[in-house]
C-alpha cells in the first residue's frame, strides 16, 4: 500500500466485514487543512465571549462604550441587542424533548461562565482586550449549587419563566425534568424477597474533552445567505435551531461540517454557532469563534452528576425480583438533554435484568453550575455504575459468583424490555424485543480472556489483586425517532457519489457507510466517493448521536444503493431482454442470466448516454426498533494498600455489536471508550468550588488518560447478526463506555474488600476506605 | 517586530506582535497540521520539532524561536520514514478523528529517527505527552511498533499514573454533591 493510493479494501464481495482504510485517512495523516479552523475566509473577524464571573446574577446594565472605542473592535452584543427567543440548544429531533429555557444572550446569568456579551474584532487580541473594557453591572442573586437544595427550595428560581410547551418546572420550582415509571408491584416484591440490598451511588461531573475545541465560522455568501462552517454532530438540527433563534428561514441557512476533531456528545448541541451567525448577520463580515480549553471545561457540557439510590430484591437462588432506582440528577444552569439523559439512566440500564417489578424515579434539577448535556453513553454509564456495583454486592451477600448472578438474570433473545414501551425519547409506546444477543457468549469469552476464577498473584507485597466484571447494553438509535436519508448517484466511470447527512466526527461513519454502499453495488470501496453533512448538498440525517449512524444511516445507504441497483437492472433488462431481477452486480460488473456481462463503466455509459438517464436514488430509513448491543467487560487490577492507588493491569471487552461492518474501526471505538471510562472510574472529575467556579479547567488538573495510563486492552468482537440492521449490524459507539467503571470498582472490592460507591475512585478515597475497613476489622476482632 | 527563523527548511522573516505564540504564527503561515488543543502545553496537539526536539508550540513565543529551526509535519513531506509511519497509522486504524494525528506522527518519527531501541515502554513514553481522546492509544502504539520492526506486538499496558499528576484535592462541598 502506498500513502498516495490508499486502497486496502477486501474484494468487492467482501467490503462489509473488511478492515477498510478510512476514506478520510490520507488527508488526516498528511495534516491537510480539513478541520473548521484550518481555512479562514477573507476579512474574517474574531469573536470572544464575556463570561459571567457570578453563579447567579441579573445583568442590570452593560456599557460597551470603552470596548467599542478600541480600534480593533467591530461589534459588542448583549441581551438588549438580541430578541429573547426561548429555545433549547440541545441538538435533538423536533419537537425537542428538552425545555425551552435558553435565550441567545440571557438577561440573567445562571452559572459562572454563562454568556454576558459577545465581541467581534479584527484580531483575536483585540477581541480579548475588548472583554476587559466592557463594564457590567450585576445584581447578585442567591446561588444554588447543591441539587438537594435545588430540589427543596422554591424561593429561589433559576428559571422564572415556564417552558412554553410545559416541559420542566420553570416558574414553579427548580425541576428541569421528572420521571416516574412503575412496572409490576415493586413494594410487594421487595417485601417478599429473601434479600433486599439498598445502596446509594454517586457519579461525578466529567467532560468529553474532545481535542478539537468547539469552533465555528459564519459568513454571508454572495446571495446573502448565512453559511456556518462548524465542528458539530448535528448539522440539520443546528440549521433548524438557528432558524428559530435568528428568525430567518432554514432556506437562508447552510451548515457545513468539515472533519471534526472528536465530539463524544458534547457537539450534539448549539454551543457557539448562534453567536457567530448573529455576529456575521450584524456585521456583514465572516466571524470565527473558538473556545479555549478552559472555556470547554467551564462552558461546554458536562456529563450529568447523579445520586442513585438502588433498591434490589433477590431470592436466595440469586434471581432478581424487583429493582427500584431513584435518581437525583443535576443538569446545571440549563436543561439541555435533562429529560432524555436521565431517562436513559433507567431505560438503557434496568432492562439488563428484566425482572417483572421495576420502579424508576428521576428528579433532575437546575443548579447554578455549568451546563450538563450529552456525553457518550448518555445517562447509561451512571446507571450501569450503580446496577453493576449492586449485583456484586448481592453476589457477596448470597455467597455466589458474581458472574453466576449475572448469567442467571440477564436479558436474552426473545425477551422484551418493559421500560422502553413506557419511556421513549419524546415517543413512547414502542416495545423493544431483543432479536439478537451475543451476551452469553461475550460473558464466556471475556471470562476466559481475563482468567475468571484464577486470580493472579500480586506483583509486589504492598499490592492486592482482584478481578471484576460488568455487563452493559445500549441501543442502536432512538426507536421511532431517529431517521436518516442517503443519495447514491452513478458517474461515467462506474463510480458513485454517496451523499449522506450522517455526521463523521472521527468515529469513521463515512467509511462504514461507503462500505455498505460498495457492498450493495458490488463495487470496490475506491469507487464510492463520500460527501457528508452539508445541509445544501446532502439529504437529512438526525446526526451523530444515540449510537444511530451505522444502524439507521447505514440502513438508508443500503436502501438507496439497492434502489440504484434496481434502476440499472431495469435499463439492462430492456437492453438484454431478460428479467431485471435476474441481473447480478458483483466484482464491478453486471451479469445477465445468460452469462452476458458489462463492466460498471459500460453500465454507466449505457445509462447516461444511451438511456439518457441519471441513475440516482435517495432513500430514507427509520426503525421502530433500537436493537441493543451488549458488552461484558472485565478488569484485572492491583490496589496499593499503602497509597490507595489503583492500577488496572488488564482490561477485557467482549462486545456484541452485531456484524461489524469494519472490525478495526469497531475495535477503535471500544478501545477509545475504555480509555474515557478509565478516567470516569479513577481520575476524572470537574470540581466546583463554593462560588460555583470550576477549580480544574485545564488538562493538568482535569486529567484524561495518557498512553502511560492505559492497561493492556483485550478487545473481542462477539457478533450476533441483527435481523433489522444493515448487513446484520448494530451499534458499537456507546456500549463499551458503560462497563469499565463498575468492572474496575468491582475488581477493587475483590482485591481489598472495600466497596467504593462514589466515582472517581481516587487514591485518597480508596485509602480512606481501606483505613475505615481496618478500623471496622479491628473493632469486630476485639 | 520582525523575527527570522527557519521553518521546514526555508528561512522566513515574519512580522509579529510581541507575545505572539509560535502555534498561531505557524498556523497563520499555512502549517495547518499544528493543532490548537489547550494553549497550556498539556495536550500536545501543537507539537513541532524545535531544533529537532518535540516541543509544544503553544507555549513557545514566536520571538523566542528567532534563529531556530522549526519543523512541522508539512516539512517532512516525502520523508521515507514518515511515509512508513503514515502507512502504518492507516493500516493499523490508528486514526480516528485525526486531530492529534500530526503530533503523534511527529513524536513517533522523532523516536524512530533517534535510532535507539524501541519497545512498548519507550513507545508509550514517547506518546505520553500527546493526548488522544479517541483511540485509547492501542492502535497508534501498534503502528509505531510495526514501523520499529515489531509488527503485531502484544501490548502489555502502561505503568499507570492515574490521577497522580497535579490533581487538586476535592472541594469539601463538591464531595457532598451527587
Amino acid at each position: 500500500m502506498s500513502v498516495e493510493a490508499p486502497e486496502r479494501a477486501a474484494g468487492p464481495n467482501g467490503v462489509v466485514g473488511a478492515n477498510a482504510t478510512r476514506v478520510d485517512g490520507l488527508a488526516l495523516v498528511r495534516g491537510e487543512p480539513v478541520f473548521t479552523d484550518d481555512v479562514h475566509p477573507e476579512g474574517m473577524l474574531w469573536a470572544k465571549v464575556l463570561a459571567s464571573p457570578h453563579a447567579h446574577a441579573r445583568i442590570v446594565r452593560v456599557d460597551a462604550a470603552r470596548a467599542l472605542a478600541h480600534p480593533g473592535v467591530v461589534a459588542v452584543l448583549w441581551h438588549a441587542d438580541v430578541k429573547p427567543i426561548l429555545h433549547t440548544r440541545a441538538g435533538q429531533s423536533w419537537p425537542e424533548p428538552s425545555p425551552y429555557d435558553t435565550t441567545v444572550l440571557p438577561e440573567k446569568v445562571r452559572h459562572v461562565g454563562d454568556r454576558v456579551a459577545v465581541v467581534a474584532a479584527r484580531t483575536l487580541r483585540a477581541a480579548e482586550e475588548a472583554l476587559a473594557l466592557i463594564d457590567v453591572e450585576y445584581a447578585l442573586l442567591p446561588a444554588i449549587l447543591d441539587p438537594e437544595e435545588a430540589l427543596r427550595r422554591t424561593d429561589v428560581l433559576i428559571h422564572e419563566a415556564p417552558d412554553p410547551r410545559g416541559i420542566g418546572g420553570g416558574g414553579r420550582d427548580n425541576v428541569a425534568a421528572r420521571i416516574d415509571i412503575r412496572v409490576g408491584d415493586v413494594e410487594g416484591a421487595l417485601a417478599a424477597a429473601d434479600l433486599v440490598v439498598e445502596r446509594v451511588y454517586h457519579v461525578p461531573r466529567v467532560q468529553a474533552s474532545h481535542l478539537e475545541p468547539h469552533v465555528a465560522i459564519a459568513w454571508l455568501d454572495p446571495d446573502g445567505r448565512l453559511v456556518v462552517k462548524t465542528s458539530t454532530q448535528v448539522p440539520f438540527h443546528l440549521r433548524r435551531i438557528l432558524a428559530r433563534v435568528l428568525e430567518i428561514p432554514e432556506a437562508r441557512i447552510r451548515v457545513i461540517k468539515p472533519r471534526v476533531g472528536g465530539g463524544f456528545g458534547d457537539k450534539q448541541e448549539m454551543v457557539i454557532e448562534d453567536l457567530v451567525a448573529l455576529l456575521a448577520l450584524r456585521t456583514g463580515k465572516p466571524v470565527r469563534l473558538e473556545m479555549t480549553r478552559a472555556e470547554e471545561l467551564i462552558a461546554a457540557r458536562h456529563r450529568h452528576p447523579q445520586r442513585i439510590t438502588l433498591t434490589t430484591g433477590v431470592m436466595r437462588d440469586g434471581r432478581i425480583v424487583a429493582n427500584r432506582m431513584a435518581v437525583l440528577a443535576d443538569t446545571g444552569a440549563y436543561g439541555s438533554h435533562a429529560l432524555t439523559v436521565q431517562g436513559n439512566t433507567g431505560q438503557k440500564v434496568l432492562p439488563l435484568y428484566p425482572c417483572p417489578n421495576l420502579h424508576f424515579h428521576v428528579d433532575c434539577v437546575y443548579t447554578n453550575t455549568p451546563i450538563c448535556g450529552a456525553f457518550r453513553g448518555y445517562g447509561a454509564p451512571q446507571g450501569f455504575f450503580a446496577l453493576e456495583s449492586q449485583v456484586d454486592v448481592i453476589a457477596r451477600e448470597l455467597g455466589m459468583d458474581p458472574l453466576e448472578v449475572r448469567r442467571l438474570n440477564h436479558i436474552r433473545e426473545g425477551q422484551t424490555d418493559p421500560l422502553s414501551a413506557r419511556l421513549g425519547e419524546g415517543k413512547s409506546g414502542l416495545v423493544r424485543v431483543v432479536r439478537s444477543s451475543g451476551l452469553a457468549e461475550a460473558i464466556t469469552r471475556g471470562a476466559e480472556a481475563i482468567g475468571w476464577g484464577r486470580k493472579r498473584r500480586p506483583s509486589a507485597p504492598h499490592l492486592r489483586r482482584g478481578l471484576g466484571v460488568a455487563l452493559a447494553m445500549q441501543g442502536s438509535g432512538i426507536a421511532g425517532v431517529d431517521w436518516a436519508a442517503a443519495t447514491v448517484k452513478l458517474n461515467d466511470d462506474g463510480s458513485v457519489n454517496l451523499l449522506v447527512g450522517a455526521t463523521d466526527i472521527g468515529q469513521g461513519s463515512d467509511t462504514v457507510l461507503a462500505q455498505i454502499c460498495a457492498q450493495t453495488l458490488g463495487l470496490p470501496l475506491s469507487k464510492v466517493i463520500v460527501l457528508s453533512s452539508d445541509t445544501d448538498l446532502t439529504p437529512f440525517d438526525v446526526g451523530a448521536y444515540a449510537s444511530s449512524t451505522t444502524y439507521v444511516s447505514g440502513g438508508a445507504v443500503e436502501k438507496a444503493a439497492r434502489e440504484l441497483r434496481g434502476q440499472l437492472a431495469a435499463i439492462l433488462a430492456g437492453k438484454w431482454g431478460c428479467a431485471a431481477e435476474a441481473i447480478a452486480f458483483a466484482d464491478e460488473r453486471a451479469r445477465g442470466p445468460d452469462g452476458r456481462s458489462l463492466s460498471m463503466r459500460e453500465v454507466a455509459l449505457t445509462a447516461l448516454y444511451e438511456a439518457k438517464t441519471q441513475p440516482a436514488a435517495t432513500a430514507s430509513h427509520m426503525s421502530n426498533e433500537s436493537p441493543p448491543p451488549f458488552a461484558a467487560q472485565f478488569a484485572d487490577v492491583e490496589v496499593d494498600v499503602e497509597t490507595g492507588e489503583v492500577f488496572v493491569r488488564r482490561f477485557v471487552s467482549a462486545v456484541d455489536c452485531g456484524v461489524a461492518i469494519n472490525p478495526q474501526l469497531t475495535e477503535g471505538q471500544i478501545e477509545g471508550a475504555v480509555a474515557q471510562a478509565l478516567g470516569y472510574a479513577l481520575f476524572e472529575e470537574v470540581l466546583i468550588d463554593d462560588q460555583g467556579r470550576v477549580r480544574n479547567p485545564n488538562f493538568l488538573d482535569y486529567k484524561i488518560a495518557t498512553a502511560m495510563d492505559m492497561p493492556e486492552l483485550v478487545t473481542l468482537l462477539v457478533p450476533a447478526p441483527e435481523p433489522t440492521g444493515p448487513y446484520g449490524a448494530k451499534a458499537a459507539g456507546e456500549v463499551p463506555i458503560d462497563g469499565p467503571a463498575p468492572a474496575i470498582l468491582n475488581a477493587i472490592a475483590d482485591a481489598v474488600g472495600v466497596r467504593i460507591t462514589r466515582l472517581p475512585a481516587t487514591p485518597e478515597r480508596v485509602w480512606q476506605a481501606l483505613r475505615e475497613k481496618a478500623k471496622r476489622d479491628l473493632a469486630s476482632a476485639s | 517586530m520582525k523575527v527570522e527563523l527557519t521553518v521546514n527548511g526555508a528561512p522566513v522573516a515574519w512580522e509579529i506582535a510581541p507575545g505572539d505564540r509560535l502555534l498561531d504564527s505557524l498556523r497563520a503561515h499555512g502549517c495547518a497540521s499544528v493543532k490548537r488543543g489547550c494553549e497550556t502545553g498539556d495536550c500536545g496537539c501543537c507539537t513541532i520539532l524545535l531544533d529537532g526536539e518535540p516541543a509544544a508550540s503553544c507555549v513557545v513565543a514566536t520571538a523566542a524561536a528567532r534563529g531556530r529551526n522549526v519543523v512541522t509535519l508539512e516539512g517532512l513531506r516525502g520523508d521515507p520514514l514518515l511515509a512508513r509511519l503514515q502507512e502504518a497509522f492507516l493500516a493499523e486504524g490508528a486514526v480516528q478523528c485525526g486531530y492529534c494525528t500530526p503530533a503523534l506522527l511527529l513524536v513517533a518519527w522523532t523516536l524512530l529517527q533517534s535510532g535507539g531501541p524501541v519497545d512498548e515502554a519507550t513507545a508509550r513514553h514517547a506518546l505520553s505527552g500527546s493526548l488522544c481522546r479517541c483511540t485509547g492509544y492501542v492502535k497508534p502504539l501498534r503502528a509505531l511498533l510495526a514501523v520499529a520492526g515489531r509488527p503485531g506486538a502484544q501490548l502489555r499496558g502502561g505503568r499507570g499514573e492515574n490521577g497522580l499528576r497535579g490533581r487538586p484535592a476535592a472541594a469539601p462541598r463538591g464531595e457532598e454533591r451527587p
